[in-house]
């Protein structure tokens, strides 16, 4: 029997009816069907119970018609339960499902970058003008040795020491792994673009590289993951560096959620359930590409990341990924999303520390995501100790993504996270490279300013140096575990 | 010679450049105004196609040596040397439509307003003094492109 649902709208369309126009335009766009045209009245009629918020139809109205509000039925105000807790409650009730969604955490848990205060020169120390100094973002991602040792032939100095496998990249950013499969092939393809533009990499992901993006190999990190989708030689040996995907933040413990609308084909899983497994599988991979490419291993940031992260490098990691718990995902359950794991800034600072301790953060690069939303962010990551950055949620916005956080449903009015051959020509990659490139050249940009400012004029100077941050409001066990003195503390 | 020139794999069917289209050839060139006072007479020059997934805006091609001139029995249709576009001139048209029949894109429309028929046709805004016809400017995802003329290899 179809009853009539208790839930209501998350969202209210308002329509300007001075200003519409009836073009239809935003009828045709919303990939909800949130909007329909009424020919007997000759009107455009809003569904408000399928909005969800992504403002697809607001940015393409041409006279600015319309706006989407949150609902403003406000339950009896109560503490304990609020109208996202009732709403979820009421979803659960109705289906008898778990609930999905797409994107990261969006529960208000602290955010410790807005806790980090950078440092800047006076008097003391000169700040360097980044206008007239050369500033050098470039970094190595890879095994670095433990020392360096130089010979003289003919009175030129030559390296004596032979190098680990290293990949430059011209800015510590990167871009997340987001696979072919949760994002259409002309976002994958405005990715590759980008990294290759601008001299950084993209992440494959787990759904394998697709055949027209080989060309990009150069700025590929090829990811395999347990589902082993896509991987061969030629994937392997086609990337720039290899990473082995044990876990990811928005759902820690569990992966490989595409809805069934966006699935083509699916494999027998394989776990790796130990340290040597890891290394089986990290000197498997080796063996593979005959030592010529740094391998990664992924995780997500949990209790014990530290040790994990340990492991990783003993096992023979060349690159440690860390996702915090606010990494965003394709398709999660909301309970793991919103509840498991550790955030991105207390996980860092643990491992950085933990590998220092033991005398082996050289052997591995550090890369961590899940939540880096400016360059503000990357600067303060870099000085709790990472080597790079992966931005997914901030790449995507930049084509577009508006967070409404439907990715799992597969009908992504903008185009990115679908299959649907009618809305993924939303993305037109030459548009979406420019947009990647201009966000990747303006945090570049800022990081450059804000590091000459500082006195510094490489990234390699500030990487794990944590005197140059101080925390504002923290207690002194998060100072501890972040490694930085209070605000207002000298040297 | 420029022309409008479409990628139809980055249309996506917004419409827009009809919206556009037929702003720019209103009275006001407004678009609140031309909506709420002219909507009857807003006619765009190009229509968008659609076989879903794929659309494509099609417009006159401004041939060089065009069939509906050819067919134009009244001389309102006719090829400007100096614009090198075709112009077609209402206040001439006959409306027998035999442009209508004969243009190959199907890009030249019949109308009837206040008792008048006529065919009116894209004329790449050139009496405007646009930086480049409305559509193209209109289109949010580049898939109108306004560009020289390639040679046919």
């Amino acid at each position: 029997m179809l009853m009539k649902s208790m839930l209501i709208s998350e969202f209210i369309i308002e329509r300007n009816l001075d200003r519409c126009i009836v073009c239809r335009a935003c009828e045709r766009q919303c990939g909800f069907d949130a909007h329909q045209y009424d020919p007997e009245d000759d009107v455009m009629v809003s569904i408000d119970e399928n909005c969800v918020g992504c403002q697809r139809c607001s940015y393409i109205c041409p006279t600015n018609a319309i706006t989407i509000r949150r609902n403003p039925t406000e339950f009896q105000p109560h503490a304990q339960w609020d109208a996202n807790t009732i709403h979820n409650i009421m979803k659960q009730a109705e289906t008898g499902g778990m609930l999905l969604a797409g994107m990261g955490n969006d529960r208000p848990y602290p955010i410790y970058w807005d806790h980090l205060l950078l440092n800047a020169s006076q008097v003391t120390n000169p700040s360097i003008d980044p206008l007239r100094e050369p500033m050098e973002l470039r970094t190595y991602l890879g095994r670095k040795p433990d020392r360096v040792e130089i010979e003289e032939t003919d009175g030129k100095p030559r390296l004596k020491t032979k190098l680990y496998p290293l990949v430059e990249i011209e800015t510590p950013i990167l871009f997340a792994a987001m696979s072919y499969g949760a994002l259409s092939y002309n976002v994958c393809r405005s990715l590759a673009q980008a990294a290759q533009e601008f001299g950084t990499l993209f992440n494959t992901g787990e759904g394998g590289l697709h055949e027209k993006l080989y060309q990009y190999g150069d700025h590929a990190i090829v990811q395999v993951a347990s589902g082993r989708f896509g991987v061969d030689e030629e994937y392997l040996n086609t990337g720039a560096i290899i990473e082995i995907k044990i876990g990811q933040g928005a759902k820690p413990g569990i992966g490989g959620h595409l809805p069934g609308e966006k699935v083509l084909a699916d494999i027998a899983r394989t776990h790796i359930y130990s340290i040597e497994d890891l290394r089986q599988l990290i000197f498997a991979l080796k063996e593979a590409t005959d030592y010529r490419k740094p391998i990664s291993v992924k995780i997500a940031a949990v209790h014990n990341v530290a040790s994990i992260a340990s492991g990783i490098v003993h096992a023979g990691a060349d690159i440690v990924a860390i996702d915090g718990f606010r990494g965003a995902t394709g398709a999660a359950p909301v309970v793991i999303r919103n509840n498991v794991g550790l955030p991105i800034e207390l996980a860092l600072a643990a491992v950085d520390q933990r590998l220092r301790d033991e005398g082996v953060r050289n052997n591995v690069s550090l890369i961590v995501s899940g939540s880096i939303r400016n360059s503000a962010d990357v600067i303060k990551a870099i000085a709790l100790g990472a080597d790079a950055v992966y931005i997914g949620t901030a790449a995507l916005i930049a084509i577009g993504c508006h967070l409404c956080q439907k990715c799992h449903t597969g009908k992504c009015s903008w185009g990115i996270a679908t299959q649907d051959p009618y809305k993924t020509r939303r993305v037109n990659p030459e548009i979406a490279t420019r947009r990647l490139v201009n966000l990747l050249q303006a945090w570049s940009r800022e990081i450059t300013d804000t590091l000459g400012g500082m006195g510094i004029n490489s990234i390699e100077s500030l990487k794990g140096n944590r005197l140059h941050l101080r925390g504002v409001g923290l207690n002194q066990v998060e100072l501890d575990i972040l490694g930085v003195k209070h605000a207002g503390e000298s040297l | 010679m420029k022309k409008i020139y479409v990628n139809e794999e980055y249309c996506i069917n917004c419409h827009l450049c009809e919206v556009y289209c037929a702003v720019a050839h209103s009275e006001s060139k407004d678009i609140l105004k031309a909506y709420k006072r002219e909507k009857e007479r807003l006619v765009p020059r190009l229509v968008v196609e659609m076989a879903n997934p794929a659309s494509l805006p099609v417009q006159c091609r401004q041939c060089e040596d065009p069939p509906c001139v050819e067919g134009c029995i009244s001389g309102a249709l006719v090829y400007d040397l100096t614009a090198n576009i075709v112009t077609s001139n209402p206040d001439r048209c006959v409306g027998c439509w035999t442009c209508v029949a004969s243009c190959p894109f199907g890009a030249i429309h019949p109308v009837c307003l206040d008792g008048l028929k006529f065919s009116i046709k894209c004329d790449l805004c050139f009496d405007l003094e646009l930086e480049m016809p409305a559509c193209v400017a209109a289109c949010p995802n580049g898939a109108l492109i306004y560009e020289e003329e390639q040679e046919w290899q």
